[in-house]
């Protein structure tokens, strides 16, 4: 192949979907690395320290799109401090100076600022989309930066982000010539934006198809708007908070009857019972519906609204929905494939309204199911083995048992046989996540069996170093390991250390693992960044206390070209 | 069915015999010191205890402070609620449920909410009626695996659930239910705090915290490597009592007061209106100078007023 012309080798090239189809051919040989790097568009970066961004600038000089992650995904649970790391500033400073046709970008976890936000919308003439997940650091006059700035923008999508509002009003900042938008997400903001402003640049966004308004938005704003676009796809809506005796609510129903393409709606925060028969018109278009926000509904209600949502696809929802609820999932909705069901209230007696049986109930009931989030109080290993037993054909599977290291409420026993089971009959599985009583026994089943897995979350688990050695030495596809509260220590971490070079990374907190046996990894693998996470007061200070006997609380280990960071704060230490 | 636990300023508790999980009384508990019921402080150095304000002069709280800090570090790693002034090493709550694993490292800064929470639970949160039992028990003992039931609710960063949504269901209290105990779901309300001349910002969740004494004293930990007065008016005083010392520290102008963003936009100073106002208005914190917050006195006393 070697003796075509570049031009059919990138040709063939670009039908290769995927980033890590891309990243093998470029191994093949110095040709077809040439030819895969000059032509490659979409960049994809896992973690944004494993790499320098001047370095991928010049790999790729022609990226029109750029991936890019940061934090570890426990710090979406606080166990990372606030100011780790994760700056988005240096990739943005990187493309404007190389790739200044970027398009896209997409950071989730990261830390951007407004002058980053500002740089983005003056230095790159063609950018069209931005998406910023669980991000935090900019404020709404970053935005502001972005509509004022970026000509042509398609895409403006912000998930669950932390937003400072710094009350301007960002939103009248688009100006009249932007008629491109496609996709606009405010939901996680929580100011006011000007609701004449907003309904004007909807008018005049006819390729308008996703639409998620923040809290702010009352429902005569939203009726306005729906009326000027009824040909939205995918609608998160606001507060709907309306009573169904007012005139809004008769509007609201008879916009929703005209919004033939609706597939997908969030939102619903302060949603009450009585609104949500608005909905019916639209529920049996629904194939995405996600009610997790939305606490003031009672079970019933909700079990009135799935009733008429029978090409459902994926369900968000809080626990309040009860076993009865999924009971009714489970029998509506035969084409669901993905199920997350939240807690409503983690503080209170410790039952809540769902229980082993509603997981079970709805394996059995929705044959495509393939991907479930299930916060409950309790689980048992025959629910479990009967879910994978209906269920062959999961990719995700998270379940948290609210109570850590509860044991089976039937026999008492830890869920090692339940989560085996899961493992032998899933073969596709990519994520797991486990909770409950466990002991090393579930690591050995999970290390025999879960050849797929990539991703595993591990808390309060096991009893011995063999636990995490079984995990490392069977799971072949593991990318990202995550421990915390473990009894794993140094012969675990130590146990098989070239693994870590073929994951992307691996965070251990509140484990057994000492300073010593960091160390020691950190002198066999140059090519890893083992970074200490120690926040109690001075480290500077601690560095001199600590012996090499010390347990280290939190440890994130990851393969890295662009060796120790340079902008760690004072409480990490790169070994 | 216990009481609620009390927890004033400096940690004492109504019940300290049941604390002590014997039946006599235990002089210890009636000690002045930061912490659970049940827990252990070393033998006190006045010098190292330096996490009570008002019990020590500005110079050798300075020092105190830090030293008081590691040394809580040092020995406590692996108590429940965080090392309170210095806690043993006591797990209350068992491994399960802990924070800190029995040696190393205590994560210090930006873990509010299990001290908090342990604190907050005592005060009436609807963690159930063992929890509270268990809290009491006293010193549980190399049960490294055993996790009390009270600990569910209180350990960081679990349920693993986003803080975004933990912040956004917080701020939207179920309507429909009957509240027997003020605020069920899930309750938690972050924001940043930083202070003049640190190198890095915290996060702490307010709802953790029942009054102003408990964010004070979790934020002097925090920020204990700098010098950190205590928050509050100036001369105001009010049902704290602690006024007094608050404008000792004023005064002495090299000191730190604490100070909040409302949601107007507007910087007041901490202390001035009833806990669940500020709670409610408060958007983040900042621990300034006290030379540079003199300013604030009045416009927080203004916009009292015109609250009333």
């Amino acid at each position: 192949m070697t003796y075509f012309p570049e031009e059919v080798v990138e040709h063939i090239f670009d039908f290769l979907g995927s980033h890590r189809d891309r990243n093998t051919v470029s191994t093949v040989c110095k040709a077809w690395y040439q030819v895969e790097r000059l032509s490659r568009q979409h960049v994809f970066v896992g973690n944004c320290y494993a790499i320098r961004p001047e370095r991928v600038m010049a790999r790729f000089p022609r990226m029109k799109s750029l991936s890019v992650k940061g934090k570890p995904h426990f710090a979406d649970f606080n166990l990372v401090p606030y100011d780790w790391g994760g700056y988005a500033l240096p990739w943005i400073e990187a493309a404007a100076r190389c790739c200044t046709g970027l398009e896209e970008l997409r950071l989730k976890r990261m830390v951007v600022s407004d002058d980053g936000l500002e740089l983005l919308a003056r230095f790159f003439p063609n950018f069209k989309s931005l998406v910023l997940v669980s991000c935090d650091g900019f404020s709404t006059d970053g935005l502001a930066s972005i509509a004022t700035y970026c000509r042509g923008l398609r895409e403006l999508d912000l998930q669950e982000n932390e937003v400072d509002d710094h009350g301007c009003q960002w939103l009248n900042c688009f100006p009249d010539s932007c008629t491109s938008l496609v996709s606009l997400n405010f939901a996680c903001l929580k100011g006011e934006v000007n609701a004449g402003a907003l309904e004007r640049l909807i008018a005049r966004s006819p390729n308008l198809r996703s639409l998620k308004l923040n809290r702010a938005i009352s429902v005569e704003s939203l009726n306005k708007i729906l009326s000027r676009a009824p040909h939205l796809v995918d609608l998160g809506t606001g507060s709907f908070a309306v009573d169904d005796r007012a005139e809004a609510y008769h509007r609201l129903m008879n916009c929703f009857t005209k919004c033939k393409t609706l597939r997908c709606m969030s939102g619903f925060g302060e949603a009450s019972p009585c609104c949500l028969k608005a909905l019916y018109p639209v529920c049996i278009n629904l194939i995405v519906l996600n009610l997790s926000y939305a606490p003031a509904i009672p079970s019933d209600d909700l079990i009135k609204l799935i009733c008429h949502c029978s090409n459902l696809q994926k369900l968000w929802v809080l626990d309040c929905i009860g076993d009865k609820g999924l009971a009714v999932v489970a029998s509506t909705c035969k084409e669901l494939q993905e199920l997350r069901v939240f807690p409503s209230d983690i503080y209170g007696a410790g039952t809540t309204s769902v229980t082993e049986e509603g997981l079970v109930a709805v394996s059995s009931g929705c044959p495509k199911l393939n991907s479930v989030l299930y916060f409950c109080y309790q689980m048992t290993n025959s629910a479990l083995i009967t879910v994978a037993k209906n269920c062959p054909h999961f990719i995700r599977f998270r379940l948290c048992i609210l109570d850590p290291g509860k044991p089976d409420p039937l026999t008492n026993q830890p869920l090692d046989e339940g989560f085996g089971a899961i493992v032998r009959s899933c073969k596709n599985l990519r994520r797991l996540s486990l909770s409950g009583l466990l002991t090393d026994q579930v690591f050995l089943f999970i290390g025999l069996y879960a050849k797929c897995l990539e991703m595993l979350s591990i808390a309060f688990a096991g009893n011995s170093d063999k636990g995490m050695i079984y995990v490392l030495d069977g799971c072949k596809n593991l990318r990202k390991l995550e421990i915390r509260d473990c009894p794993f220590g140094d012969g675990a971490l130590l146990k098989n250390v070239e693994k870590y070079e073929a994951m992307r990374s691996l965070w251990m907190s509140s484990c057994e693992a000492t300073l010593g046996g960091c160390k020691a990894l950190a002198a066999k693998m140059p090519r890893l960044n083992v970074e200490i996470i120690n926040e109690s007061g001075n480290l500077v200070e601690s560095k001199e206390n600590l012996s090499d006997v010390n347990k280290m609380e939190k440890i994130y280990v990851y393969r890295s070209v662009a060796g120790p960071r340079n902008d760690a704060p004072e409480f990490v230490w790169t070994l | 069915m216990s009481l609620p636990l009390e927890h004033d300023y400096i940690g004492l508790s109504e019940q300290p015999s049941a604390a002590a999980g014997d039946g006599t009384l235990n002089l210890k508990d009636t000690e002045l010191r930061l912490g659970l019921p049940g827990s252990e402080s070393p033998d006190r150095d006045d010098d190292k205890m330096g996490l009570t304000l008002e019990l020590l002069p500005p110079k050798s709280f300075a020092s105190g402070a830090k030293r008081g800090f590691s040394l809580a570090i040092d020995a406590g790693a692996g108590k429940w609620g965080f090392a309170a002034g210095g806690g043993g090493s006591e797990k209350e709550m068992g491994k399960g449920g802990v924070l800190f694993s029995p040696k190393g490292e205590a994560t210090a800064g930006g873990k509010p909410s299990g001290l908090g929470s342990a604190g907050k639970d005592a005060a009436g949160k609807t963690a159930g009626r063992e929890s509270k039992a268990s809290e009491h028990a006293g010193h549980s003992d190399g049960n490294h695996r055993e996790i009390a039931p009270a600990a569910k609710a209180q350990v960081v960063g679990w349920p693993p659930i986003r803080s975004y949504r933990k912040n956004t269901m917080a701020t939207n209290p179920l309507k429909d239910k009957e509240e027997v105990d003020g605020k069920l779901g899930l309750g938690c309300l972050y924001v940043k705090v930083s202070m003049d001349g640190a190198p890095y910002l915290r996060k702490v969740d307010l709802k953790t915290y029942s009054d102003y004494k408990e964010l004070s004293s979790a934020l002097e930990k925090m920020f204990s490597c700098f010098t950190i007065g205590q928050c509050g008016s100036q001369g105001i005083p009010n049902r704290d009592g602690l006024s007094e010392s608050r404008l000792m520290y004023l005064l002495n102008g090299s000191e730190y007061v604490l100070t909040y963003e409302d949601k107007d936009g507007d910087w007041m100073l901490v202390g001035d209106v009833p806990w669940e106002m500020f709670t409610d208005s408060c958007r983040r914190l900042r621990i300034m100078k006290g030379s540079d917050a003199i300013g604030l006195a009045p416009r927080a006393m203004e916009k009292c007023k015109n609250r009333d």
